[in-house]
């Protein structure tokens, strides 16, 4: 046990301290910043040891296993509330750890190659540093306040990254944005917490789960709702999920790490945590799940229209992690979990092969202008590429897997995952538990499955298939592709890894009903639904196998047939055509696509500028005038006195003295009074 | 009551005579010639009477500082020596202690040259 | 008589006399020479670990019922050492830097230490005096420092005649209590304390002798004219080792010979003198442009903060005060090291609070170490003056003072203002012209940095007055219990 809480105290310990060595001497030392590669060690070490204790705590543990808390010290305490910072381990946050801390570890490796040129350097890895400690207390903490602290954690660190060139206007402002779209869902984080703490006293999760009965039904719905609106902050749902399509403003390998690999799951794990306390209220589950399929659809809609190569990847992110939603929603918990970790592999895979190939577009565009040839282009707009499989095999080949494997094409990751969120929704919707709502949900989640496919493909298909397409739309850039060239070890070593967990990662899940129609007996082979269901609030399967079967081959069906559409669409440079062919098809609907929804207007005219327009003309004049006064006139009449006062110090020693017996004269009767 | 009193009043009145006396006597016997400086009641020079403003040598103060504390010294050690038998070897290191610190005041204001009345090695 | 165990209960304050008179020798032997520097520090060193092996051992007397110690004395003592060692180290390079490098500085320094070892640990008026007066003199020399700086020669000249004026005072009240209750001892005037008018009188007459030393408003006036003209290493010394000694002699004084009883309205003094400090002494700070006389008069709302604590009459109290002391001992040499180094800078004046404009970037180690000094001054957690303040206004509402408490919060708040307004000129103003900042020595940046990591470590733990602190004090309560008590 001592050296368990050492060792656990190793994993929280020393992200914090690679930020901290990273951060300080940097700040200080400038010759420092130049020794990147003592840099990247450092902080990839920070990450990789802890992968490695976590790797060693997974091993002794088993499915059966007690949840572990280690109480480091008390943090607050004051009358009955008291906070320790403690951590736990159990089967959720075990995994979620290994998750953050081996994703984290090969984006930081990555990112030595990535960033290599970049002055802030040190800084980038001081603050993916900290977004990993960050991160750990959030999925460790052992209560609704530490996980908090966590999240405003990560919540910073996302802010600094995205901010991270913060010398350009548009994406400092992305930076605020994020923030504050995130602050919305805070505040409904944080209320929800008080009321926790008002009915059972602790917030720690054991106290708060043990207790579920001392919560009033309100309660629970009130509850469970506000979580949800935090969680949708945080996971970019609808309606805060504009911020995260801008929040690619950061460097790349923040986008893989914090903006689809593993911040944004956090609501997700917030959920399965309290998930004993959402399957008591099936009002709120069906809201978690129609808002989570509405968000898998609304972005996957988006998704086909942009032409900027991450920003196809952010709404393909909002998208998944609406299913993820959906899975939660339908009492899908492991389901909900399990696309979250296989999201993770082929996710970050698909960012940073999008990073390698907006690297490789950097040179050219810097060589170019080597050249003397004035070409300024966007970097991460797809129109500009093609063929790019002929000069970066590598990128290539591990983006196809992913792309394959997000799309839902058996037997690689993606399918198993989103098939068993797609089952779960059915079941809500057939078994006792749900409503008819969740069959209509299981469609929109099929059509999202098709749009997934076909927008991946149509992204791979124009990125890396067909001719380089740059020298066509600037005649100056002819021949540039002499310039492409496939990225440097320390970037395609993380990209193969990831891949190969893309490939093989949906076995952890493989579905009891396969193995059970040939065994006609009971199977447990679905490894993570074993694991995790001591600490999920899983809603039992019961789809016959018939049915099960049956929905698995409609989404192959569907999958599939999103990537034929797709090639035929866009494998042979006809992408401008297409896209207005389809534009052509839907019409205005395709508009309103290409315009997001319009949301954010519709945000900026509902809500901003009427706050502005008050608080320019009411609130400025209120604040101004009478706060203002009043703490003026406070302010003035405080120092008014003290200049008054400031007379009585003459400077002559008689009217000190003068002063001194007048003291006298008051203690003496103060006393004998 | 007023018994008590006696010997000082006879204290006071063998004080008056003797001052009665010995000034009577240098008047008789010693030689009388009188200049402005002897007439001063203060031989050091010093007037009296005048502005109040004066200024005095600063040596003045030095050097009537370091008679306050070596007059106190004598003060103390005088009782002591007395009653030494009674007290024991423990209040000589007590004394012994006390002297060597007014020692080391007198090494550092000789050393500084305060003692000097011109003040000419004065090093402040 | 136990000559050696005498000693041995007195060895910091030994330690450090002959330390002096060692210095004095080197002095009047090689003038100016860095040797006594080093005696100074060793001694001092010496002197801080005889004191903290002390810390826990119960309060018991020493040279026939003269001196006491142990118990609260010795945390007394700890402060007193820690305060005067940090003020050393910043001063050898400071008194360098303007050229006034006296060695009979550190001889001064070591007397005023020895003397305020003697106050805080005065079990007799008599002994109590000699402390005081041994301190109080040097002091006066140290303020006149530089001798050819008008400023200077007034600072003593005053300090010197106030200083006198209210020894006059003291000595009176001890004259009285003396008649009332015929004893010097301070248990013993306990045992006898009445409510006698000659009794009341002579301790009114004896609180206003310490209420001078702690520059409690209206016996404050001496503080800013003081702080000003004192060379400004010194003048932290003056504002934290002897508030620190004065503080623990009023403890114990007010613990033993003034008993909590109907007639005997001292606590009433307190808390009307504390009032009067604690809002005279912000209010005027807030309009003072010169950081000296700021922090003179943040330094007088600093002690209103701690007669609070006294005011409350409680072991918790009293516990409160030692700690606050602690506290401010730190953060206040912090602060004064840190305007010591800009002042230095030669051509310019930085004794106005407009021209540290724009510095706080220059020396960032500095600048970060004001900030955390100013944060804790101002009460800001996690920083020690948080906990200080915490304690003492806790201690007074729990002896139902809560009026006391709340203007005590208030005048706090409103101190925040003055402290802030030194961090915006630091950090948020353009510098007026291009300043070069020099490099302060090693000795000098080590000891603000660990000056700044104390502030930081003892706001998250601070020594509890809770536990350790209150069981130590309640150990001379009465003097044959010898309870056994806390390490920090």
């Amino acid at each position: 046990m001592e050296s368990a809480t050492a060792l656990l105290s190793l994993i929280i310990a020393l992200p914090l301290a690679g930020f901290l060595i990273n951060g300080i001497i940097g700040l200080f030392v400038e010759s420092f910043r130049t020794k990147k590669q003592l840099i990247g060690i450092i902080a990839n070490t920070a990450v990789f040891i802890p992968f490695v204790i976590a790797v060693y705590f997974f091993m002794n543990m088993n499915a059966g296993s007690e949840a572990v808390v280690f109480k480091l010290f008390t943090w607050i305490e004051a009358g009955s509330f008291s906070v320790d910072i403690a951590y736990r381990i159990d089967q959720l946050s075990i995994m979620m750890t290994l998750v953050v801390t081996g994703v984290g570890f090969l984006i930081h490796l990555y990112s030595m190659g990535y960033m290599a040129d970049d002055e802030g350097y040190w800084k980038f890895f001081a603050y993916l540093n900290l977004f990993i400690f960050a991160m750990l207390n959030l999925v460790l903490g052992n209560n609704l306040l530490l996980l908090f602290l966590g999240w405003e954690g990560v919540g910073v660190c996302s802010y600094l990254l995205i901010g991270f060139w913060y010398t350009d206007m548009a994406k400092s402002d992305a930076a605020k944005k994020a923030f504050i779209y995130n602050r919305v869902g805070d505040f409904a984080f944080l209320i929800a917490m008080f009321m926790v703490f008002q009915t059972v006293g602790s917030l720690n999760f054991d106290a708060i789960l043990g207790n579920l009965e001392a919560f009033s039904e309100e309660y629970i719905v009130a509850i469970g709702l506000l979580m949800f609106v935090g969680a949708t902050g945080k996971s970019a749902q609808i309606p805060l999920f504009v911020w995260l399509p801008d929040a690619m403003a950061g460097p790349t390998p923040v986008s893989a790490l914090i903006h689809a690999a593993t911040m944004v799951t956090s609501g997700i794990y917030l959920i399965s945590r309290m998930s004993p306390m959402y399957v008591l209220s099936p009002e709120v589950m069906l809201v978690v799940a129609v808002i989570g399929a509405l968000t898998a659809i609304v972005a996957a809609t988006i998704a086909i229209t942009q032409n900027d190569i991450k920003s196809v990847l952010a709404y393909s992110t909002v998208s998944q992690l609406g299913y993820m939603f959906l899975a939660l929603g339908a009492g899908g918990f492991t389901a909900a979990m399990f696309h979250v970790v296989t999201h993770a592999f082929f996710k970050a895979c698909l960012f940073l092969g999008s990073g390698s190939v907006i690297h490789t577009m950097h040179h050219v565009e810097h060589e170019l202008e080597h050249e003397g040839k004035d070409v300024h282009f966007d970097p991460q707009d797809m129109r500009n590429m093609g063929g790019l499989r002929k000069y970066m095999p590598s990128t290539y080949k591990t983006f196809l897997i992913s792309t394959i494997a997000i799309a839902g094409i058996p037997p690689l990751a993606g399918f198993f995952s989103k098939d068993e969120v797609l089952a779960m929704a059915a079941n809500a919707g057939a078994g006792e538990f749900g409503s008819y709502m969740y069959m209509a949900l299981w469609g929109v989640g099929i059509i999202t499955a098709f749009l997934t496919a076909f927008y991946m493909f149509r992204l791979t298909l124009t990125t890396f298939h067909g001719e380089f397409k740059l020298g066509k739309r600037f005649k100056e850039a002819i021949g540039a592709e002499k310039y492409l060239h496939e990225s440097p070890a320390t970037m395609t070593i993380p990209l193969w890894t990831l891949a190969g967990a893309a490939t093989v990662g949906g076995f952890l899940g493989v579905p009891n009903f396969i193995v059970e129609t040939f065994t006609h007996e009971e199977a447990h082979v679905n490894l993570l639904h074993n694991w995790l269901h001591h600490v999920t609030a899983d809603v039992e399967l019961t789809l016959s196998h018939a049915v099960e079967w049956g929905l698995m081959a409609t989404s192959i069906v569907i999958a599939v047939l999103g990537v034929v559409v797709a090639f035929r669409m866009y494998n042979n440079n006809q992408q401008q055509e297409s896209d207005a062919a389809i534009a052509k098809r839907f019409g205005g609907l395709y508009d309103l696509w290409k315009d997001k929804y319009n949301l954010d207007e519709v945000y900026e005219g509902l809500i901003v500028r009427p706050i502005v327009r008050v608080s320019d003309k009411v609130l400025a004049v209120f604040d101004m005038k009478v706060v203002d006064g009043f703490v003026n006139a406070t302010a003035g009449t405080v120092k008014l006195f003290g200049s008054l006062f400031r007379y009585v110090q003459t400077g002559v020693v008689s009217s000190y003295a003068l002063a001194f017996v007048i003291g006298v004269i008051v203690i003496l009767y103060l006393m004998v009074m | 009551m007023l018994e008590n009193y006696f010997p000082i009043l006879v204290l006071a009145i063998v004080a008056i005579v003797l001052a009665i006396v010995l000034m009577t006597l240098s008047r008789i016997l010693g030689p009388f010639r009188p200049n402005a400086t002897k007439l001063n009641p203060y031989e050091s020079g010093m007037d009296p009477v005048g502005e109040a403003r004066d200024r005095y040598s600063i040596s003045f103060y030095l050097v009537a500082m370091e008679f306050i504390v070596f007059d106190l010294e004598v003060v103390f050690i005088y009782p002591w020596a007395v009653r030494y038998l009674d007290l024991g070897f423990g209040t000589f290191i007590a004394m012994m202690i006390f002297i060597i610190m007014l020692f080391v005041g007198l090494l550092y204001t000789l050393k500084k040259g305060t003692l000097d009345w011109e003040l000419n090695n004065y090093r402040g | 008589m136990d000559y050696l165990g005498d000693i041995q209960a007195f060895l910091p304050g030994v330690i450090t006399a002959l330390a002096g008179l060692i210095v004095i020798v080197i002095e009047s032997l090689k003038k100016d020479s860095s040797a006594t520097f080093w005696v100074t520090v060793l001694s001092l060193v010496a002197a801080l670990f005889f004191s903290i092996q002390s810390l826990g051992t119960g309060l018991d007397t020493a040279f026939s019922g003269m001196l006491v110690h142990g118990g609260a004395v010795a945390f007394g003592n700890v402060i007193i050492v820690v305060a005067t060692l940090f003020c050393v180290f910043i001063s050898e390079d400071y008194l360098k830097g303007i050229n006034h490098y006296y060695g009979e500085t550190y001889a001064l320094i070591l007397f005023a230490t020895t003397g305020m070892m003697c106050l805080a640990g005065s079990n007799d008026l008599i002994t109590l005096f000699i402390g005081l007066e041994t301190m109080s003199i040097c002091l006066y020399v140290m303020a006149g420092l530089i001798k050819d700086e008008k400023s200077g020669a007034e600072a003593a000249l005053k300090y010197f005649l106030l200083g006198a004026f209210s020894t006059g005072f003291l000595l009176y009240g001890m004259a009285l209590i003396y008649g009332a209750t015929g004893t010097t001892n301070i248990s013993a005037i306990g045992a006898a304390a009445s409510t006698d008018l000659l009794f009341l009188a002579g301790a009114a007459l004896l609180l206003v002798g310490f209420l001078f030393k702690v520059s409690a408003v209206p016996f404050h006036m001496w503080t800013p004219d003081v702080y000003q003209g004192t060379p400004t290493t010194l003048t932290a010394y003056f504002a934290t080792a002897s508030k620190a000694a004065t503080f623990v002699a009023l403890i114990m004084v007010l613990s033993r010979a003034l008993p909590v009883m109907e007639g005997l309205n001292w606590q009433m003094v307190f808390s009307v003198i504390a009032i009067l400090t604690m809002v005279f002494g912000n209010i005027i700070a807030l309009v003072q442009d010169n950081l000296k006389r700021m922090l003179a008069y943040s330094s007088i709302a600093h002690a209103g903060y701690a007669l609070v604590g006294l005011a409350a009459g409680t072991p918790e109290g009293y516990s409160a005060v030692l700690f606050y002391m602690f506290a401010y001992t730190i953060m206040n040499i912090g602060a004064f090291g840190v305007i010591a180094y800009y002042e230095r800078n030669k051509g310019m004046d930085f004794s106005e609070v407009q021209n540290l404009a724009g510095l706080g970037f220059k020396k960032p180690v500095m600048g970060i170490a004001l900030s955390i000094f100013l944060f804790s001054l101002a009460g800001i957690p996690p920083l020690v003056g948080f906990a200080g303040k915490y304690y003492v206004f806790a201690a007074a509402i729990n002896a139902e003072m809560v009026t006391l408490a709340v203007i005590g919060v208030l005048a706090s708040a409103a101190s925040v203002y003055y402290y802030l307004r030194v961090m915006v000129y630091l950090y948020f103003r353009e510098e007026h012209k291009p300043v070069e900042l020099f490099n302060p020595t090693l000795l000098y940046k080590g000891t603000i940095i660990i000056l700044a990591i104390l502030t930081l470590y003892y706001g998250i733990e601070p020594i509890l007055p809770a536990s350790g602190l209150m069981e130590l004090l309640n150990s001379y309560g009465n003097l044959g219990a010898v309870t056994n008590v806390l390490i920090p």
